[in-house]
């Protein structure tokens, strides 16, 4: 049953990065990765919230391994700023790496702290 | 030898790429299907390593580790070949580096187990993850892709 759970949250958590990454990028023509930003701060927003909810296995594992794992990307992020630094942008790649272990902490931080206050 | 992907900057989709562009409009179906196929294999073998592998909540997460710096090595690779084959087969990026290693691979957990070391009172774990990790990361994708690139223009001569 878990592995089912974790199964279906990543099946929609993977196609739902590489839509909003489409979607940031069609709205926003910047060689700053903003759409992968987007989602990992999402993610771990949600994922945040997610531990500090006394949430059961079944959720956890739809909810937290399956979708925001997959949802969330570390090979991305990191060949992205491979990609800016070959291309000159050096200012950018550092700005995307402490710009997103920033945000994402701040986002982990934020949700953890929110579920918490509403769960008591 | 000239780089054939060269406005990339993102592995996931690039609309300066026109097949990235193209590729939703032309099979949406197929394309959201192989990437939640890949997301799926990648999620569960993260999943598995990191049921294998648990860490204490003031410890050092090596599953999550393990798995978020050898998915930087494979991006590296993965994307160093598909280069070099001009971009492969339609589908090798969206079910590969997409969905596998976009599954395998997670920037939340990372974030959350992070913020929960420092929560369990352990900031110095909290700190020599969170700086291992991303140096980690990028030394790996700039290996995985310096190696592979220059194996196969090697291999090319």
């Amino acid at each position: 049953m878990t592995v089912l759970l974790i199964a279906l949250g990543a099946a929609i958590g993977a196609p739902l990065r590489y839509l909003a990454d489409r979607a940031v990028q069609s709205r926003h023509a910047s060689v700053f990765p903003w759409g992968t930003l987007l989602v990992n701060v999402a993610g771990s927003l949600l994922l945040g919230a997610l531990a500090g909810w006394p949430a059961g296995p079944a959720v956890s594992a739809l909810l937290s391994t399956g979708f925001c794992g997959a949802l969330t990307t570390y090979s991305t992020f990191s060949y992205e700023t491979l990609r800016l630094t070959r291309g000159g942008h050096r200012l950018l790649a550092l700005a995307n790496v402490l710009g997103s272990v920033a945000a994402g902490l701040a986002a982990a931080t934020a949700g953890y702290a929110v579920a918490r206050a509403l769960t008591g | 030898m000239p780089e054939p992907f060269e406005p990339r900057t993102d592995p996931d989709v690039d609309l300066r790429v026109p097949a990235d562009r193209r590729e939703l409009t032309a099979r949406p179906a197929t394309i959201l299907a192989v990437i939640a196929a890949g997301g799926v294999l990648g999620a569960l073998a993260r999943a598995g390593l990191q049921h294998a592998v648990p860490h204490p909540p003031t410890g050092f997460p090596w599953a999550t580790f393990t798995i978020n710096t050898s998915g930087c090595l494979l991006i590296g690779v993965l994307m160093a070949v598909l280069g070099h084959l001009d971009g492969g087969h339609p589908l090798a990026r969206p079910f590969l580096g997409v969905g596998v290693l976009g599954g395998f691979t997670t920037f939340s957990t990372y974030a959350v187990d992070v913020q929960q070391a420092i929560v369990a009172g352990a900031p110095g774990t909290a700190l020599a993850y969170l700086a291992a990790t991303v140096l980690g990361a990028l030394v790996a994708v700039g290996l995985g892709d310096a190696v592979t690139a220059g194996l196969l223009r090697r291999a090319a001569r």
